[in-house]
C-alpha cells in the first residue's frame, strides 16, 4: 500500500485539489485531479498496471517521466498512453493491457 | 509561425526560452510532460550555505518568467521527429506540425537501468522515478525500499526520501555481470563515491576523502570497507554487498543480497533476505539526444560527460545551421548548469536572428556556464571540465575541416 505525503519538512503541507473519480479496470478509485494516473494508481496501492503482451508478467512504472514506456495503458478507449505522463481527470477509464496469444510460440515447440 | 521553437521545458530550455523572448522573438517551448520544469521539479537538497534548494519553486518561478516575457508552451506534447526542409526545421509532434529557423533541443538525460534478476516486478522503479512521485506528485513510492546502485544520485534521493517519511533500509550494488561492471565493483564506486563526500555527515566517508587519494588508500578502504556497512543520513550504504535477486510473486516482496569480495565476486554462502514493497535502481544517467541524432547532428562519446554528446560549440550551436543545443544534452550536470546553458543558448538565437550588440553578453554568459560549473554543489562527473576540453576540441578540428573545404 502507498500513501500521500500530506504534510513534508521541507515542501510543505499538501495543497488542496480537487478530488476526481476514476476506474481502472472497472473498479473505482478517487484521485486528485491533474495528477498523473500512474500517482493516483498508486496513492491508492495499485502497483500493477498492466501484463506483458508476451508472458503475461506483470508490469508497474519503471521511470515515471515517459522513458522506459513500461506504464503503458488503455485511457478513454486510447491504447497504448503513459499512465506517467497523462493527467487524471474526473471520470477517466483507464484499463490495463493483457497476454496476447502468441501462437508462433506455442507452435515452435512442435517442429523442435 | 515562431521565430524559435524549443523541445523540453527544463531549466535549460525554460532559461532559454526566457532569454530570447526579452530579445523580442517570438518563442515555443513544447514538452512532453504535464508540468513545466523538467527533472527540476523533482529536486530537493541542503546547499552548503544551510538553504534548501527547492525544485518546484525554482521551476515555478521560471515558468512565471516565461509565461510573463509571453513565451507560448505546448505540454503534453511528445516530439517524435524533426527534418530540415530547405532553411526551415520541421518539428513533428503527435498534435501538429510545425516549423521554425532556430530549434533548441533541451531535452535533458534519461537513467541507465540496471537488469537485475526480478527487476520488472511491480514496485521496481528508477531512482528517479522515486524522486518523482515522493516529491512532484507527493505519493510514497512504498514504505520501505531498498536502492541498488551507489552513486551521487541515489545517495541525494535516499535523503530525499527519508525526508518523506519513507524507509530507505539500504544502498547496494547490483550483482556484478556484463552489463553491471563500474558499477558493481567496490572500487570504481569509492572512486566515485568521494567526490559526493563533502555531503556526507558521516566521518567515516569524509574523513576517507582526504585519506584515500590514492589507489593504495583506496583498496585499503575497501577491503577494511565496514561489513554492515558505513551509514549516510542513518542509511548503511554497503559496498561490499550486492542485490543478486529482487523476489516477489505479483510485485515486490524483498531482495536477496549477499557479501561480495572487492572485485565485486560474490562469496558463496552469504545471502541474507531483506523485506520490502519497494525496490529503486540507480544505474546513472546518459544525455537525451535521439532527436539529435534524428536531425543529423555529428557525436562523440565522452565518458566524462555521461556518454554521447551531439557536437557543439561554446555558444551552444551545433554544426547544422540553426540548431542549438543546451543543458544535460550537452552533458549530466545540475540544473544551475543548464540554466547558464540555456541562456547563452538564447543570447546565441538571438545574435543569428540579427541582433547585433550582444557579443558581451554572450562572452558574460559563457564565463557564467563555467562559474556554475565550478561552483557546483552536486558534481555528476568529477571530470565535467575534461569531457568539456575534449568536445572544444572536437569542435575546433571540425572548423579546420570547413575552412579547409571552402578554401
Ligand atoms: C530522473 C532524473 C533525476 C535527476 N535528479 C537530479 C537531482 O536530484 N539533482 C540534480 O542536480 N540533477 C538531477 N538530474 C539532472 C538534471 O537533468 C539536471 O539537473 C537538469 O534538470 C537538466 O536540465 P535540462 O533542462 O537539461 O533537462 P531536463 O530537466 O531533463 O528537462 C528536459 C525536458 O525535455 C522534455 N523532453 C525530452 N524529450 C522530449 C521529446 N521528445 N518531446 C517533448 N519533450 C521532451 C522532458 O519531458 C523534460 O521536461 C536528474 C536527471 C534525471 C533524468
Ligand atoms: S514509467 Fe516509464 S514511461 Fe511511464
Amino acid at each position: 500500500m502507498s500513501e500521500r505525503i500530506l504534510d513534508h519538512p521541507v515542501l510543505g503541507s499538501l495543497e488542496n485539489t480537487e478530488e476526481v473519480s476514476f476506474t481502472f479496470n472497472g473498479q473505482s478509485f478517487k484521485g486528485r485531479k491533474h495528477e498523473s494516473i500512474a500517482a493516483a494508481l498508486l496513492a491508492n496501492g495499485v502497483r500493477t498496471l498492466r501484463y506483458h503482451e508476451e508472458n503475461g508478467t506483470p508490469r508497474g512504472i519503471y521511470c515515471n517521466i515517459g522513458h522506459c514506456f513500461e506504464c503503458r495503458v488503455k485511457v478513454n478507449g486510447k491504447q497504448g498512453v503513459r499512465a506517467c505522463l497523462t493527467p487524471l481527470e474526473d471520470g477517466t477509464v483507464v484499463e490495463s493491457g493483457n497476454k496476447l496469444p502468441t501462437p508462433v510460440r506455442d507452435w515452435s515447440a512442435e517442429h523442435a | 509561425m515562431h521565430d524559435v521553437i524549443i523541445i523540453g521545458a527544463g531549466p535549460a530550455g525554460l532559461s532559454a526560452g526566457i532569454t530570447c523572448a526579452n530579445k523580442g522573438l517570438k518563442v515555443l517551448i513544447i514538452d512532453e510532460y504535464m508540468k513545466p520544469g523538467g527533472r527540476l521539479l523533482g529536486q530537493l537538497y541542503e546547499e552548503p550555505n544551510g538553504n534548501w534548494w527547492n525544485g518546484i519553486k525554482e521551476s515555478a518561478n521560471l515558468y512565471h518568467q516565461a509565461l510573463a516575457a509571453d513565451v507560448k508552451f505546448m505540454l503534453e506534447t511528445p516530439v517524435h521527429n524533426l527534418e530540415k526542409i530547405e532553411s526551415e526545421w520541421t518539428v513533428y509532434t503527435e498534435q501538429e506540425i510545425l516549423k521554425t529557423e532556430h530549434l533548441l533541443l533541451a531535452t535533458g538525460a534519461a537513467e541507465s537501468p540496471i537488469p537485475v534478476p526480478g527487476w520488472t516486478l511491480p514496485g521496481v522503479m528508477s531512482v528517479g522515478a522515486a524522486q518523482v512521485m515522493t516529491n512532484v506528485h507527493r505519493v510514497k513510492p512504498g514504505k520501505k525500499g531498498i536502492i541498488i546502485g551507489v552513486n551521487v544520485l541515489s545517495s541525494a534521493i535516499a535523503m530525499e526520501l527519508q525526508l518523506a517519511d519513507v524507509e530507505v533500509a539500504a544502498l547496494t550494488l547490483p550483482k556484478l555481470n556484463q552489463l553491471t561492471s563500474l558499477a558493481a565493483q567496490p572500487k570504481a564506486v569509492m572512486d566515485s563515491l568521494l567526490h559526493v563526500s563533502h555531503m556526507a555527515p558521516s566521518a567515516f566517508i569524509r574523513f576517507g576523502s582526504k585519506l584515500m587519494k590514492n589507489d593504495f588508500m583506496k583498496n585499503l578502504g575497501v577491503t577494511f570497507y565496514p561489513k554492515n556497512g558505513v551509514k549516510m543520513w542513518d542509511i548503511p550504504i554497503h559496498l561490499r554487498k550486492a542485490v543478486i535477486e529482487i523476489y516477489g510473486e505479483d510485485q515486490v516482496e524483498g531482495v536477496t543480497l549477499a557479501t561480495i569480495d572487492t572485485n565485486g565476486k560474490v562469496i558463496q554462502g552469504t545471502e541474507e533476505q531483506i523485506t520490502c514493497d519497494f525496490v529503486c535502481i540507480a544505474g546513472g544517467l546518459y544525455p537525451l539526444a535521439e532527436l539529435a541524432a534524428v536531425a543529423g547532428c555529428p557525436f562523440y562519446q565522452v565518458d566524462e560527460l555521461g556518454g554521447y554528446v551531439p557536437l557543439h560549440n561554446e555558444q551552444m550551436e551545433t554544426t547544422l545551421d540553426g540548431l542549438y543545443v543546451a543543458g544535460n544534452i550537452t552533458g549530466i550536470e545540475g540544473a544551475k548548469v543548464a540554466m547558464a546553458q540555456g541562456v547563452t543558448a538564447g543570447l546565441s538565437i538571438a545574435v543569428n536572428s540579427g541582433m547585433s550588440g550582444l557579443d558581451n553578453e554572450l562572452q558574460t554568459s559563457i564565463q557564467s556556464i563555467k562559474q556554475a560549473r565550478a561552483n557546483a554543489h552536486i558534481q555528476f562527473h568529477p571530470e565535467v571540465e575534461e569531457g568539456k576540453r575534449i568536445v572544444q576540441e572536437h569542435w575546433e578540428e571540425f572548423e579546420a575541416s570547413v575552412a579547409n573545404i571552402s578554401v
